[in-house]
C-alpha cells in the first residue's frame, strides 16, 4: 500500500517542483524590472 | 524554372561536388563500420539468433550513419552564405528542400548498400523471409528518417550546440518509423510475420511528413 | 486580476480536495489489485489533462504561424511546458502502479510505451526552445510542434501494433476491464480538481512568458537608444500589452 502513497506524494512532488521553478522565474523578474526602472 | 527543374538541377549540383569531394561518404561508411563492428563484440550470436537482433542493430548502426550525413546537409550553404542567396532568388525554397532531402536519401542508400554485405558477412545473415521485401523496407524507411531528418537539419542550424540537436528532435518524432523499420526487418529476416502493416505504416509516415516538410519549409528558411 | 486568480485558485483546491475524498475513500476498492488501483484516480486524469495540453500546444503553433502574435506564442510555450509536468506524472505513476501489481516497473506496454514517446517528443520541443537563438525560435518552435502532434496518431498505432505482434501484461488494464461507476465519479472529480489546477499553472506560465518578453524588448530598446520607453506592466487583467514596434519617445527628463 507504500506504492499507493508513494504515488500521490511524487505527484505532488513534481506539481511542487514546478511551481518552485515558476515562482523563482517571477522572482528574477521582478529583479529585472527593478533594475531597468531604476536606470 | 519550375519547381521540379531547380530541384533537380541543385541536385545534380550537390552530387557532383560531393563526388569530387567525397567527405561526407567516407566518413559516413568508416563511422557505421565502427558501429558495427563494436556491436558485433557485445553479442556472439548463433545464425538463429543473429536474425533476430540484426534488424534492430543495422537500423541504428545506419541511423546514426544517416546523422552524421545530415548533420553537413546545409554545411556548405552556411559556409558560402548561399541560404541568403537562396531566399532572396526568384527559386521556390520547396525545390532547396527536394534536392536535398533527394541528395541525402541517395547518399544514405549508397552506404547502405555498401554496409549489407558486410552486415551478412559479420552477422551470417540469410534471410528466411522474401528478400525483395528488405528492399522495399530499406527505401520506405530511409526517406522516411531522410526526409525529416533533412527539415530538421535546417532547425537545427539556427540553435546553438547544433550536432546535439538533430538527434535530439529526430529520434522522438522516428519513433515510430524506426520501431517500423526494425520490426519489419525482423519480421522477414526471421520469416515469422507479414512485415505487410509496418510496410503501410511506413507509407503513411513517408506520405504525412513529406507533406507536412513541403509544407512548413517555406515558413522555417524564411525564418528571421 | 489577482483577485480572480486567488478565487480560482481557491475553487481549484477545493476540488481537489473533494477529488482526493472521492478517490481514496468513496470508491469501492478494486477486487483483483486491490487499494493500489486507486493511483489510477491520479494516472488517468493527468494523462487526459497533458493530452489535452499538447493539442492546446498544436492549436496554438498553428495560429502562431497564420498571425504570428506574441498570445499565440506564450500559449503554445506554457501548454507543452504544462503538459510536460503533467505527462512526468504519469510515467511515475505508472510504474508504481505497476511495481506491486505485476511485480516490474516497466513492461513496454502500449499506453505508457506511447506516453513515453509523447513524453520525448514535447521535452525535445522545449530544447529546442532553449536552444534556438534569436527571433526565428518561436518559428522553428511552432514547426516543430507541428511535426510531434502529427506523429501522435502515427505513434499510437504503431505501438498498439507492435503490442498485439508481442504480447505482455497491460499497466492499466485491458480494453474489456469495466469500471464500476462509483469508480467513474471519482475519475471524473478528480479530472475537474487537475483541469483547473493546470488552467492555473497555464495562466501563470503564460503570464511570465508574455512579461519576460516585454523585459527583454525593453533590454533591446535600451540598447538600440536612450527614447525607448519602458515596458508597461501587466494591466488590471494580467495581461502585457502586446509589443508595438515604434519605440516611444520618453518623457522622462534626461
Amino acid at each position: 500500500m507504500k506504492f499507493l502513497y508513494l504515488a500521490y506524494i511524487a505527484t505532488w512532488t513534481i506539481h511542487s517542483l514546478y511551481i518552485l521553478y515558476l515562482t523563482s522565474r517571477y522572482k528574477r523578474l521582478r529583479e529585472e524590472r527593478k533594475e531597468l526602472e531604476k536606470e | 524554372m519550375t519547381v521540379m527543374a531547380v530541384a533537380r538541377r541543385t541536385l545534380a549540383k550537390d552530387l557532383r561536388l560531393e563526388w569530387r569531394a567525397k567527405d561526407a561518404v567516407n566518413s559516413m561508411l568508416f563511422f557505421a563500420l565502427l558501429v558495427v563492428v563494436i556491436f558485433s563484440f557485445s553479442f556472439d550470436p548463433t545464425a538463429e539468433e543473429s536474425r533476430r537482433i540484426a534488424g534492430g542493430l543495422v537500423w541504428v548502426a545506419f541511423l546514426f550513419a544517416a546523422v552524421v550525413a545530415l548533420n553537413q546537409t546545409w554545411a556548405r550553404e552556411l559556409r558560402n552564405q548561399v541560404l541568403d542567396a537562396y531566399r532572396v532568388s526568384p527559386a521556390p525554397a520547396v525545390s532547396l528542400f527536394l534536392a536535398k532531402a533527394v541528395g541525402n536519401f541517395i547518399l544514405v542508400s549508397v552506404l547502405e548498400a555498401l554496409m549489407t554485405p558486410l552486415f551478412i558477412v559479420f552477422y551470417n545473415l540469410r534471410s528466411v523471409g522474401p528478400a525483395y521485401q528488405l528492399l522495399v523496407i530499406a527505401v520506405l524507411g530511409t526517406w522516411a528518417l531522410v526526409v525529416n531528418g533533412t527539415f530538421f537539419a535546417a532547425i537545427s542550424i539556427r540553435t546553438r550546440s547544433r550536432e546535439i540537436m538533430l538527434p535530439l528532435i529526430l529520434f522522438p518524432i522516428s519513433i515510430p518509423a524506426l520501431l517500423a523499420m526494425v520490426d519489419a526487418t525482423t519480421s522477414v529476416l526471421t520469416g515469422e510475420a507479414s512485415p505487410r502493416f509496418w510496410m503501410q505504416l511506413l507509407a503513411v509516415y513517408d506520405v504525412v511528413f513529406t507533406t507536412v516538410c513541403l509544407a512548413l519549409f517555406d515558413t522555417v528558411i524564411n525564418a528571421e | 486580476m489577482k483577485r480572480s486568480f486567488t478565487f480560482f485558485a481557491l475553487v481549484t483546491l477545493g476540488l481537489l480536495c473533494y477529488a482526493l475524498y472521492q478517490g481514496m475513500v468513496v470508491a469501492p476498492t478494486e477486487s483483483t489489485m486491490g487499494d493500489v488501483q486507486r493511483i489510477f484516480y491520479y494516472h488517468l486524469p493527468h494523462a487526459w489533462v497533458a493530452f489535452l495540453l499538447f493539442f492546446t500546444n498544436f492549436l496554438a503553433s498553428i495560429w502562431y504561424l497564420v498571425r504570428r502574435t506574441q498570445q499565440s506564442d506564450a500559449l503554445a510555450l506554457a501548454s507543452a511546458e504544462v503538459g510536460v509536468v503533467f505527462c512526468t506524472v504519469v510515467l511515475v505513476t505508472g510504474p508504481l502502479w505497476a511495481r506491486p501489481v505485476w511485480g516490474i516497473w516497466w513492461t513496454w506496454d502500449a499506453r505508457l510505451t506511447s506516453t513515453l514517446v509523447l513524453w520525448l517528443i514535447y521535452v525535445s520541443y522545449l530544447v529546442l526552445r532553449r536552444f534556438a537563438t534569436g527571433a526565428q525560435t518561436q518559428v522553428l518552435a511552432a514547426a516543430l510542434a507541428i511535426f510531434g502532434f502529427v506523429d501522435v496518431p502515427i505513434v499510437y498505432l504503431s505501438i498498439r501494433y507492435f503490442r498485439t505482434q508481442h504480447p505482455q501484461p497491460v499497466i492499466a488494464g485491458g480494453e474489456g476491464s469495466g469500471l464500476d461507476p462509483r469508480m467513474w465519479t471519482a475519475v471524473l472529480w478528480n479530472l475537474a480538481g487537475f483541469l483547473s489546477f493546470a488552467l492555473l499553472l497555464i495562466w501563470q506560465r503564460y503570464r511570465l512568458a508574455l512579461s519576460e518578453n516585454a523585459v527583454e524588448e525593453a533590454h533591446a530598446n535600451r540598447a538600440l537608444g536612450p527614447e525607448a520607453e519602458m515596458p508597461a506592466k501587466p494591466d488590471s487583467r494580467g495581461f502585457a500589452p502586446e509589443y508595438d514596434s515604434a519605440p516611444k519617445v520618453g518623457n522622462k527628463p534626461r
